[in-house]
């Protein structure tokens, strides 16, 4: 049996259930439906970014204003972490703590590739649904039980986790060092173990329905690079999530039944520690191992999106398809290998740095050759500037320039004098925060109509993309030289420094961009609300694609197409094809007689 | 309240954009019938511009930050490898901005010259391999320069040459303090664990081995100008790390394990207070602060003091609730002052063997010497408690 009849029996098998007992619940809440599992990923994610995202706006405001007091403090925060509204020095990095957690697994992976992978992987390969839509729908309930999960642990008695997101031991395994490691560190591990099990739901679901239920004529150098990003994602997950799974549960171990794997000579609060022969060098190996394909995990779907999305609105072939492929696969395989370079200065033998400069720096390289894909791409286009073109251009421009920084701390011996400063900060925020987050709301504003069936507003869309692109600048870039000045990260306040008083002024400008950025995503959350009722009702194809998404009705039904699954012709990218009258020809129009393929 | 001023504007700005969208929607009505929410020439057009406005907006920020804030970047590094690391960064930098500048130019460049327009067709251009080994040999080339350099240095400064005549100093760190050690005359640093630790020896120094005898535990670090330092590092609870931005240093301190830095001092604390660069920072320091401390009299409060400058070693490694408040003085001295700062010190022997002097005279005075033993320890017990909360109490004052 072919995949594509496979995955025809599958959808009929399905209409027919549907028609007898579609219930809210299993409409809605349980359901099976890939689609509507995209939109519960993006209704979670977003919530959860709003949470991520006013946490940073009220450290952002402890750091430009040590020394006021704040009654918004005291509203969010409460008595205990933020009496007469001066915030608490450890509710300060249990703020910096869960903002970073949130913003990279809840958001920027679970709420970026969760959604557009569910959406688009049985859309743009013309399958019914996904491999298994049972798992599908565990792996979207799992995550949303680790989201309550974590937001439980920010109203335990303690305070939730606080050791950092990278929640080195032994600072988070001792509740005596810092107290969100008491109850708060329990949940945040219980938390990402559910989220890890989600994600590797997800992950093997992909990969398996990328593999296998791919439409007749849909060979692997006719997928999007959308699929292909979605594809070597999902595989990076399933190599590396493990990896953190198990350092989480050895720190388990340690905290709670005694075994010394990440902890050794300790004497803390005036006793020494029965642990020894552990070390927390260890613990570092194996969250970087994690840790660094995690901000490929991010990336690469953001790739994908903006590939997929530069081409239609350039109305051009996206420049180099094969080379955009090899260098995602370049990329992939390398991020598996350079996770020292988080830890040059850790401790570990200093021959091991030499050979993580050498494959990190090799990054740059496929990286380099994407960016310079991109820029092509526009060139001699006819450029369509929808929000969704906006968002992408502005990704590959911060993608750049955050990107670039990458080859003075992927160096160890510069990483020596910047490692942990604001420089750091300044450079992953832009290449994989903004960057990220910037194909995120380009996916949403392209595939919005897919989604929901109608459009968001354009103006709004501007206006949003304007205003977070200055403001994105404007907090990240003026970061770069209070980094460069040796302020280091996660420092509550920085007045018992004299030495970087002049840095003040610079962190109050970087603070304002912040809340005037943070506030005008509330353009982007009424756009995306009223618009879900209200917006202006979608045509099939409004972005004149060529992709098979486009080919389903605007109303969404079980099983994707009313009838067969559309056959594939041609690559994705047939756009102005000197061939042809028109500007795009989808990728289920058969050949001309005589029609050459025109790329290679 | 200058909080809510700000929430105010941002709010009274976003109604303001608001209502400028609604009047951008009803000026099209008339013009066509097109609220398809799908970009227009019209709006490819006005987008296309912005775009190329957002790109002057890329190189005046830059330059406008290179110029305001260029000079709060550390300057003239104070140790020998400093030198090569910095020239590394120069080299890196011009890199950085050169590609920066032509990458954006031609992103945001193409985006306007290519605003879209209903007469006009794209080139349809798939592929091209010359082009796609221009731009993957260029990055290699260059990357294989610098990795070179990069390592060169990185094996210069990690590398420390054990018969090498150097200081050895331990750098101690806890919450939320560091402690040096010197190795005294004969250059070797005793053997020390945490399980050690007792009374006044807080580092848990080995007094039984015979290399402690002569080592000096002090609270400032000084080290000699032009003499290779070998700092050997530990932590007794969670990760620190030891950061001298100014000697372009860092190195974590890891519980359970020995880490290790070296450097050589080029300045010393008075030469590198004399350079112009940072004659001209302490000097607009002290205008801010002075600035800052007639607001706070007008409030009632204490003007600051002013700054003078000094090396610091700060913790750059998230270490708990007062991690922003863990620092230490560093001087550099002449190798003559250097040599009499550390006579004067006196060792860890003997300040063990003063404190049990001084712990055994107040046993004499006291009138009725304890035999219980329970007591005791309840006693020392009560003595380490009251000594961690006067350690915390001290850092919450500062």
């Amino acid at each position: 049996m072919s995949a594509e009849a496979h995955g025809h029996d599958h959808g009929h098998d399905h209409e027919h259930e549907h028609h007898h007992k579609d219930t809210f619940i299993t409409k809605y809440i349980f359901s099976i439906d890939h689609k509507m599992i995209a939109k519960q990923y993006l209704i979670t994610g977003i919530i959860m970014g709003i949470i991520g995202i006013v946490m940073s706006l009220l450290f952002r405001m402890q750091l430009a204003w040590p020394e006021e007091s704040f009654k918004i403090f005291n509203v969010l925060l409460g008595d205990k972490f933020a009496p007469d509204g001066v915030m608490a020095n450890d509710i300060y990095l249990a703020l910096v703590t869960i903002h970073g957690t949130i913003m990279v697994f809840f958001v920027l992976t679970a709420g970026l590739s969760g959604t557009f992978s569910n959406l688009l992987i049985p859309l743009q390969i013309g399958a019914r649904d996904m491999a298994s839509g049972f798992m599908n729908m565990i792996s979207y309930w799992l995550f949303f039980l680790s989201a309550v999960v974590m937001l439980c642990s920010l109203f335990v008695e303690a305070g939730p986790a606080s050791a950092g997101w990278t929640i080195y031991p032994p600072l988070s395994a001792l509740p005596q060092a810092i107290p969100g490691s008491g109850t708060g560190m329990t949940l945040w591990l219980v938390s990402m173990a559910i989220f890890i099990a989600s994600s590797l739901m997800g992950s093997l679901n992909y990969i398996v329905t990328v593999i296998n239920l791919r439409t007749k004529g849909m060979s692997m150098t006719r997928l999007p690079l959308t699929i292909w990003t979605f594809f070597v994602t999902a595989i990076i997950g399933v190599i590396s999530f493990p990896v953190l799974l198990s350092a989480a549960l050895l720190l388990i171990f340690d905290r709670s039944f005694g075994t010394s794997f990440f902890l050794s000579d300790i004497y803390i609060a005036g006793e020494v520690l029965h642990y020894q022969g552990g070390s927390p060098v260890l613990f570092e190996h194996l969250f970087w191992f994690l840790g660094h394909p995690e901000v490929y995990i991010v990336i690469l779907p953001a790739m994908g999106l903006v590939s997929e999305i530069m081409a239609t609105n350039s109305r051009k072939p996206i420049f180099g398809y094969r080379a955009m492929i090899m260098s995602v696969l370049a990329i992939a395989f390398l991020s598996t290998i350079v996770w020292g370079h988080h830890m040059f200065i850790s401790g570990m033998n200093p021959f091991l740095g030499s050979v993580f400069t050498f494959t990190t720096l090799l990054i740059a390289i496929p990286s380099a050759v994407k960016a310079f894909n991109w820029i092509t791409t526009l060139w001699k286009g006819n450029l369509q500037f929808n929000p969704a073109m906006l968002f992408s251009i502005g990704m590959v421009s911060t993608f750049i320039t955050g990107g670039l920084t990458g080859i003075i701390l992927g160096d160890s011996t510069l990483d020596i004098n910047v490692h942990d400063t604001y420089f750091v900060i300044a450079h992953f925020h832009l290449v994989m925060g903004i960057s990220a987050l910037y194909g995120m709301f380009a996916g949403i504003y392209h595939w919005f109509p897919k989604m929901y069936g109608r459009m968001l507003n354009k103006n709004l869309g501007y206006i949003h993309f304007w205003v977070t692109a200055v403001c994105a600048y404007g907090v990240f870039f003026p970061m770069h030289f209070i980094g460069l000045a040796g302020l280091p990260r996660r420092y509550y306040t920085n007045t018992n420094f004299p030495l970087f008083d002049d840095l003040q002024n610079v962190n109050v400008l970087i603070t304002t961009f912040a809340l005037v950025g943070g506030a005008f995503q509330l353009v982007f959350l009424y756009n995306f609300f009223s618009s879900i009722f209200y917006g202006k009702k979608a045509v099939q194809n409004p972005w004149r694609s060529t992709t098979l998404e486009w080919t389903t009705p605007v109303e969404h039904i079980h099983g994707n197409w009313p009838g067969e699954i559309p056959h594939v012709y041609r690559w994705p990218y047939d756009y102005s094809n000197p061939n042809h009258d028109v500007d795009f020809v989808p990728q289920n129009v058969p050949m001309k007689e005589g029609e050459e393929v025109l790329h290679h | 309240m200058t909080s809510l001023l700000v929430i105010i504007v941002v709010v009274l700005l976003a109604v303001a954009l608001w209502q400028l969208t609604k009047i951008f929607d009803l000026t099209q009505v008339g013009s066509s019938s097109d609220d398809s929410q799908v970009a227009s020439d019209n709006d490819n057009n006005v987008q296309g511009y912005i775009m190329f406005g957002f790109l002057a907006f890329i190189y005046i920020f830059t330059i406008y930050g290179l110029l305001k804030w260029g000079n709060l970047a550390l300057h003239t590094p104070a140790s020998e490898h400093g030198l090569l690391v910095d020239n590394l960064m120069n080299i890196t930098w011009v890199l950085i901005f050169t590609v920066q500048v032509i990458t954006q130019g031609l992103l945001y460049w193409f985006s306007f010259k290519n605003r879209g327009h209903k007469d006009r067709k794209a080139l349809f251009f798939a592929d091209s391999n010359k082009l796609e080994a221009i731009w993957s040999i260029i990055p290699s080339v260059v990357l294989a320069c610098l990795i070179l350099y990069g390592l060169y240095a990185w094996n210069n400064i990690m590398f420390v040459d054990k018969d090498e005549d150097v200081v050895e100093i331990e750098l101690y760190a806890q919450q939320f303090k560091w402690t040096a050690r010197y190795a005294g005359q004969d250059n070797v640093l005793g053997k020390a664990n945490v399980r050690l630790i007792e009374g006044i020896n807080t580092l848990g120094v080995d007094m039984s081995d015979p290399n402690a005898q002569d080592d000096i535990v002090v609270t400032e670090l000084h080290i000699p100008k032009g003499k290779k330092v070998h700092f050997k590092m530990r932590s007794q609870d969670v990760l620190h790390s030891a950061y001298m931005p100014h000697f372009r240093a860092q190195m974590n301190c890891v519980p359970g394990m020995v880490t290790e830095f070296a450097f050589v001092p080029t300045y010393t604390t008075a030469e590198y207070r004399e350079l112009d660069f940072m004659k001209e920072k302490v000097a607009n320091i002290n205008k801010l602060r002075a600035e800052k401390s007639v607001e706070l009299v007008a409030k009632g409060g204490t003007a600051l003091d002013p700054y003078t400058f000094d090396y610091l070693l700060l913790c750059n490694k998230i270490c708990g609730a007062s991690h922003y408040n863990m620092q230490m003085k560093v001087v550099v001295d002449t190798p003559e002052d250097y040599k009499k700062w550390l006579s004067e010190k006196t060792t860890l022997a003997q300040d063990i063997k003063a404190a049990a002097e001084a712990e055994k005279a107040k046993a004499a005075e006291a009138t009725a010497p304890t035999t219980d033993t329970t007591a005791k320890v309840i006693d020392t017990v009560k003595a380490v408690i009251d000594t961690v909360k006067a350690t915390v109490a001290k850092v919450a004052i500062k």
